[in-house]
């Protein structure tokens, strides 16, 4: 009997192992590359821990001064869609969960089922008849399409939960609409509100589809950024595999410290996506 | 701590008489806001989109309307064609494998084991992670001659592959990214749906001396369906619409080996800028993902006597 229980302990770490290291071995092969002089990464059998770290790769990066104002146009651009995106979501997840509108949120599901590129060919006519092409402008807007849906879907599915007794409570007490969601409910959302936050920024830092199409050469955000490294500088994998690791870097951080927020919004959005 | 704010509510009203009229009304002015947005970058677009794909549109020039024509064009069109059966293969690869795959997961991750949480996250991390970012890393792993891959399967006795760089192996490359992408996802899902499984039917079969095997097949199996389901939809909509990181390992090539429809209108909308037939596309396209997602929701209806976990 403990033998059997021996074997099955072995036996589910052998699969945990399975399941974890592609992408643990991925990312730690993605460092190694990043760390490596041209002629490690060229090596044959391939070399993991290099005998002398290829630091100049990033310096590389980081000094090019271009990467600094990248960095600035998703911070900028992310920012700007995120905090607009729950100006206008969170009231409005509000506002349907209370509505009981449920029926509204297939505009958001629908949201969600489109490909970006469909939002793109209208919108980029719109912004360049406009004139505002060489501005983040555009790339704010569009990132709404990413953010907007999903604060949305989270909280209303989060303000689902959260008890109404309160407010009843507090619209007794003379409270109007506007004090009774200020005052009493989105303080008990916050929670959700991290979740959404959360997770509207990182599918707006990590899109590419939109900047490809609506950046110029000084409005690129990162990801746009690192995938013309590839086309105008020569092919050297250090400081492109730096790069890439920089670019993602605040991501991962990101999804490492709040994961359990994250998992707990994607599951609710998910299922309750069905 | 904000609620003793609702004690003294006067001064606040009073500075705010136009919203006394709230307290009866509705919950529309939270509404409004977000549906001007959703209206103007999410409606207008498509009604947009669907309006210009009846029109033939030069750009910096007029528009002209053209009826059908540009969705005429699409039944000879052969690349299109081509586009969509590389479409079809690689979702329903990129949707089965992460299911299996995702499955597996879950029931193990649905164990009680030391550094779970931790572990779960380091697994989850392959689908936060920036596509393009992870595209380009992929790309230097497929490299025949320098990537990793190929070593790695010299170890085993295995002889160097194409991968991306030849027609034939170019979509199962890709789907093999897919999958290591968001086989996280389904687990994420179906785990939600583990843990909403009361006990009761494992005790009995236990009792009754069922099988791992036949516990698996016969009660959990048929308990997280729903779960499956809802994991298979998501996991569809997103494969129809990859396009990151085919498009940064591959950009549709070698020739047009893995053109999906999403690449081919983007090349269509944005290389060729032949505006008014990428709009057709688009709608076609748009269809095909709707289309999808009403036969896999049909099909989820279907199972839906396990209902009692889906309320989770």
């Amino acid at each position: 009997m403990r033998l059997r229980q021996l074997l099955n302990r072995i036996g589910l770490w052998f699969a945990v192992l399975m399941i974890v290291s592609p992408a643990v071995m991925f990312f730690v092969w993605m460092l190694s590359l990043s760390l490596k002089y041209e002629i490690d990464n060229a090596a044959y059998p391939p070399v993991l821990i290099p005998e002398q770290f290829a630091w100049s790769n990033y310096a590389a990066v980081l000094e090019s001064n271009r990467f600094g104002t990248y960095f600035l146009n998703s911070i900028v651009v992310t920012g700007s869609a995120t905090l607009l995106g729950l100006a206008v979501g969170v009231p409005a997840g509000y506002g349907m969960a209370r509505m009981k509108a449920n029926k509204s949120a297939v505009v958001v599901l629908i949201a969600r089922m489109t490909p970006g590129l469909s939002y793109l060919i209208p919108l980029f006519l719109l912004f360049q008849w406009l004139g505002v092409m060489g501005t983040l402008l555009p790339q704010i807007i569009i990132h709404l399409v990413i953010t907007v849906p999903i604060i949305i879907w989270i909280m209303i599915g989060y303000f689902e939960t959260t008890p109404v007794e309160l407010e009843e409570a507090a619209t007794i007490d003379g409270a109007d609409r506007w004090q009774v969601f200020r005052h009493v409910a989105l303080p008990v959302a916050r929670p959700g509100i991290t979740v959404a936050f959360i997770l509207a920024v990182i599918f707006s830092w990590n899109n590419f589809v939109f900047g490809i199409v609506l950046a110029g050469r000084e409005t690129r955000t990162l990801p746009v950024a690192v995938y013309n490294m590839i086309s105008f500088e020569q092919l050297s994998w250090g400081p492109l595999a730096a790069a890439a690791l920089l670019v993602t870097l605040p991501v991962l951080l990101l999804t490492v410290l709040a994961q359990r927020q994250i998992v707990a919004g994607l599951t609710a959005g998910a299922v309750k996506g069905g | 701590m904000s609620s003793l704010a609702l004690d003294k509510p006067a001064p606040q009203a009073a500075t705010r008489p136009a919203r006394d009229g709230w307290r009866s009304g509705s919950y529309w002015p939270f509404v409004l806001p977000a549906l001007l947005v959703v209206g103007s970058v999410i409606v207008f677009p498509w009604a947009f989109t669907l309006w210009m794909s009846l029109h033939e549109w030069q750009v910096g020039g007029g528009s002209s309307f053209v009826g059908a024509a540009n969705f005429m064009r699409l039944f000879t069109d052969l690349r299109f064609h081509e586009a969509i059966v590389h479409t079809l293969v690689f979702t329903a690869l990129a949707v089965l494998l992460p299911l299996v795959l995702g499955l597996f997961s879950a029931i193990v991750f649905h164990q009680n084991f030391k550094g779970r949480g931790f572990l779960r996250g380091l697994f989850v991390m392959p689908m936060m992670a920036t596509p393009v970012a992870i595209a380009l890393v992929w790309a230097m792993m497929f490299h025949p001659q320098l990537g990793v891959l190929n070593y790695l399967l010299s170890l085993v006795g295995i002889p160097p592959q194409l991968w991306v760089f030849h027609p034939a192996t170019v979509i199962p490359s890709l789907v093999l990214v897919e999958t290591w992408q968001w086989t996280p996802l389904v687990m994420l899902i179906v785990l939600g749906g583990l843990a909403a499984i009361p006990t009761e039917p494992y005790e009995s079969a236990r009792i009754d001396g069922a099988t791992a095997w036949q516990t698996f097949r016969h009660i959990t199996l048929p308990l997280v369906m729903p779960f499956i389901m809802v994991a298979a939809i998501i996991r569809s909509i997103d494969a129809l619409k990859s396009f990151d990181i085919i498009y940064a390992i591959t950009q549709g090539g070698p020739g047009t080996a893995s053109e999906t429809i999403n690449l081919y209108l983007y090349s269509v909308a944005f290389a060729y800028y032949d505006i008014g037939y990428g709009s057709a596309i688009a709608v076609v396209f748009f269809l095909m993902v709707i289309g999808l997602a009403c036969l896999l929701l049909w099909l989820k209806q279907r199972t839906k006597w396990t209902e009692v976990g889906v309320g989770a």
